[in-house]
């Protein structure tokens, strides 16, 4: 999919697969563009928060739902140059299967001068029903004003 | 002569108490994935989660990745919520650490929402969280968390989470497993019901 979306879009996923954190995770970014992005993240043994269910950590799917809305403000129309989290609020409805891959998807729904708005939701391979959703606040930052 | 067991060398309690901390931190396979592990002094907890270059999330500031944050907060408030209810039962008696293996190990809490402050850059070294617990009822526990790196009094992250508490009334999967009932059922029940009023935690707890 970001493959076939052009050079911005190979770019963005270069750039977000190479983050150390979001390698670690062998996160993969599947599509990304105004203001939205889709990124899934294996089931792997290390990420298990419940050894008696080998279901994953809320911490792995929060790192999830945080690269997602970053890259997302990312990829909004009024580019910024760059973004960081300001909040994060994640709610479990459900725990993920293990074994099944999990994808976020992320919308930048609203931009101002400094701050990018996003919600988010995360689904393992039932689509009718959400593993977590999420709603953030983040950074813009700005690139250098050119003076006219 | 016999009327009263002697007190333990404090070496027996420690090295009980020890044992079944690391029984609960342990068992979680991300928070050695993570680096992350526990300093204990008394029933106080503090989690450190050890400088690795995979948590960075910004290569050119360098900053640790928000999501190595979120995951370091959240895994601290489950441990020091679980821990919490385990030490109840160590100290009481209804548990004897000896018995515990990873198979009837209390379950761990569930979160419902987490909710992360981030309030400064992460710089790349070693973090320092703690978890207070604001209420933990039979079913529900609020639990906040503040981490921070050189200095205590300024930290670069906080948040709050709810939890499920895996008792009786926690749902969920209460029935699952069978070898894990023993401990925990009606035990966890009766522990958490004393400390439910009001926040009373702080001041019951210090000792």
């Amino acid at each position: 999919m970001a493959q076939k979306a052009g050079g911005k879009a190979r770019i963005a996923k270069q750039f977000i697969e190479a983050i150390p954190f979001s390698k670690a995770l062998r996160m993969c970014l599947e599509d990304i563009g105004d203001g939205r992005a889709v990124i899934s993240m294996p089931w792997s043994e290390d990420l298990v928060g419940d050894p008696q269910s080998g279901v994953i950590h809320g911490g792995a799917v929060s790192a999830l739902m945080d690269t997602c809305g970053g890259a997302a403000v990312m990829s909004h129309p009024d580019a910024p140059a760059g973004t960081a989290t300001i909040d994060l609020r994640i709610d479990y409805m459900r725990p993920a299967t293990p074994g099944q891959r999990i994808v976020a998807r992320a919308e930048c729904y609203n931009v101002t001068r400094s701050v990018g708005f996003v919600r988010a939701s995360a689904h393992d391979a039932d689509d009718a029903r959400p593993v977590a959703t999420a709603a953030g606040a983040f950074t813009v930052e700005r690139p250098k004003e050119v003076k006219a | 002569m016999t009327s009263r067991p002697r007190p333990e060398p404090v070496q027996v309690i420690k090295e009980r108490r020890d044992r079944a901390l690391d029984l609960l931190v342990q068992g979680v396979p991300y928070t050695r994935f993570m680096g992350i592990d526990f300093d204990r002094r008394g029933d106080e907890l503090t989690a450190l989660m050890h400088y690795d270059e995979k948590l960075i999330g910004n290569p050119f500031l360098p900053a640790l990745h928000g999501g190595a944050i979120a995951s370091f907060l959240e895994v601290t408030a489950i441990l020091g919520l679980s821990w919490q209810s385990l030490w109840d039962e160590i100290e009481s008696g209804r548990v004897a650490p000896e018995d515990l293996t990873p198979e009837t190990m209390p379950r761990l809490p569930k979160t419902i929402d987490f909710t992360v402050d981030y309030l400064r850059t992460g710089l790349p070294r070693d973090s320092y969280a703690r978890a207070r617990v604001n209420r933990s009822g039979r079913r529900y526990a609020s639990v906040h968390v503040e981490a921070w790196q050189d200095n205590r009094a300024r930290p670069f992250a906080q948040a709050t989470g709810h939890f499920l508490t895996p008792g009786q009334g926690g749902g969920q999967r209460a029935g699952q497993g069978a070898g894990q009932g023993a401990g925990q059922g009606a035990g966890q029940g009766a522990g958490q019901g004393a400390g439910q009023g009001a926040g009373q935690d702080g001041g019951a707890r210090g000792g």
